[in-house]
């Protein structure tokens, strides 16, 4: 095993792994953080620096989604990228600029919009009046509170970077393109540096999953998720505006690319694939109650770790550099930052490793979950 | 995490993906993958003409070492005819010459003997002539002296005898 050869790197990567839970480990003493935070929240720098540092609270507003893109603070004010605020409200659509929330998001300051009364409490935007009858514990649960707040449509941190990311990569890919209409011998360039890349996902995923017959159909899909995955790894890894988002280590992200390979491969399944599923070669037909269930549960559980798999690794690696960080206000030390930075340094080298192996698993798995799909079983 | 609102990521990713995927299948992938293909089967083309025109090169050699290994047994063939042909020159008029030479001996034997022959009777007859003419004086004188006559007479009979 590799990991024997090299006992000081292993402890390191133990010790590193160990850090995220000495930041959760008392959530009793997090939540009572929470009220002393919520009152100090604006009372400018003096406060902010009597105040007790509460990692937990940091760490969740990093990894999480955001109205405005919060760039530093300055004198105790913050400043933000202000991002629009799309709402489906009771009364139609209604489009204003996230300052409007002056930076609360604690329910306290009052928006109002065409005579509506909003509030916004931990980046979820509620009706004032349905906000006040909820309960602490469906206030922390507010996203899923549809009766209470207008659909919200919008243009968040994750999204704004996500477009960017997608301008970044059409811009690139597009100078690529150009460039092989000018030059139709050895790429150089920018086509030299992607094109490996290109005749990787080709040579290395597409074909030995798909099969040489139907892999040229699916190149486009493979490319493309593997680029805006990659891509956006590694935004997410940038600790500053206009990058830092944590899109790939959002759930609903990862959901909604699981389920676009899902329908991928469900709209690819062949005579084959429906056959293993509604009558498993081999099997009894009585037992088809109970073996059609498992496989079309199967079905489900292949995009579902895909979901999984992307969101928790770019999420926990999120978590462990904010951890890190931490430490130094943790013990409320600069002794501790060369330490703390050397950790951060090597845990961002690590996350840039995990950015490419992640697009690439993912990538990896569609195609094989699409090769599954399409192939052809002779039938044994 | 803090779980915000699940519609506002769901519903621009999956417009903002799909968007995203048409535009560089259209204006990205197609072209690139286009291009890298064709540039492919152009090396592989590349490399198999290159291929064809090493082993043309080889037969070219091949055939210019069997030329040259037939040129030089003409040569060979050439010096050697040659070399016979001067060697039977050469024996050839050493033949002829002694043949010649041996023919002009003949020829001057010939010639001399008769030189000779001719020389004996010119002689032959030169001496008889001066016999007679000696007779002649002798006798004119002789007669005029008996015993010397006698004495002659005897002496002549006696070279006759001997001759």
């Amino acid at each position: 095993m590799v990991i024997s050869n090299k006992p000081l790197q292993f402890l390191f990567a133990a010790i590193v792994a160990c850090i995220p839970f000495v930041g959760f480990a008392n959530p009793a003493v997090d939540s009572t953080h929470v009220t002393t935070e919520a009152v100090a929240e604006h009372h400018g720098e003096a406060a902010h620096e009597e105040k007790e540092f509460n990692a937990t609270e940091l760490i969740n507003s990093h990894i999480g989604d955001a109205h405005e893109f919060h760039i530093a603070d300055w004198g105790g004010h913050p400043i933000s990228f202000y991002l629009p605020v799309i709402l489906w409200t009771n009364n139609g659509l209604e489009i204003f600029s996230s300052e409007k929330f002056h930076h609360d998001n604690e329910g306290h300051h009052v928006v109002d919009v065409n005579g509506q009364e909003l509030v916004r409490y931990k980046e979820v935007i509620f009706y004032k009046d349905k906000f006040e009858t909820l309960t602490e514990e469906e206030r922390k649960n507010g996203a899923f509170a549809f009766d209470a707040r207008p659909l919200d449509f919008s243009i968040t941190k994750n999204v704004f970077s996500m477009l960017m990311s997608t301008i970044i990569l059409f811009l690139l890919f597009l100078a690529v393109a150009r460039s092989y209409k000018k030059n139709p011998k050895a790429p150089k360039g920018i086509a030299g540096f992607l094109e490996p890349l290109v005749t990787f996902v080709r040579d290395e995923i597409a074909r030995p999953n798909i099969g040489e017959k139907k892999y040229g159909k699916y190149m486009p899909y493979l490319l493309t998720i593997f680029f805006f995955i990659w891509i956006n790894n590694l935004i997410g890894l940038i600790p500053f505006f206009p990058f830092s988002s944590n899109l790939t280590g959002n759930i609903y992200f990862t959901f909604v690319m699981a389920f676009i390979t899902f329908l991928v491969t469900t709209f690819s399944g062949n005579k084959d694939y429906w056959g293993h599923i509604f009558n498993t070669p081999g099997v009894p037909f009585w037992l088809a109650p109970i073996m059609v269930p498992v496989e079309i549960i199967g079905m489900l559980t292949k995009p579902f770790a895909l979901m999984i798999r992307l969101f928790a690794n770019i999420t926990a690696g999120h978590i462990i550099i904010l951890s890190l960080v931490s430490l130094i206000f943790i013990f409320d030390t600069v002794a501790v930052s060369p330490i703390s930075g050397a950790f951060v340094l090597f845990m961002s080298v690590l996350e840039m490793l995990v950015a490419a192996l992640q697009a690439y698993v993912f990538t990896l798995l569609s195609a094989l979950f699409i090769g599954q799909a399409v192939a052809e079983h002779d039938h044994h | 995490m803090q779980l915000t609102s699940p519609e506002s990521l769901i519903f621009w990713t999956t417009i903002i993906f799909i968007v995203f995927f048409f535009l560089l299948a259209k204006f990205a992938w197609k072209p690139i993958l286009g291009a890298v293909k064709s540039r492919e089967e152009s090396i592989n083309n590349a490399l198999a003409s290159a291929e064809a025109a090493r082993r043309e090169m080889q037969n070219l050699t091949a055939d210019n070492e069997r030329i040259l290994q037939e040129a030089r047994m003409e040569r060979d063939a050439l010096l050697k005819e040659a070399r016979e042909m001067k060697d039977k020159m050469i024996a050839d008029s050493k033949q002829e010459a002694q043949l010649q030479g041996e023919r002009m001996i003949e020829q001057a034997k010939a010639a001399i003997a008769a030189e000779k022959n001719a020389a004996m009777a010119e002689l032959k007859a030169q001496v008889s002539s001066l016999s007679l003419d000696i007779a002649e004086k002798l006798l004119k004188d002789e007669l005029s002296n008996k015993e010397a006559q006698t004495k002659l007479v005897e002496k002549m009979l006696g070279d006759v005898k001997l001759n």
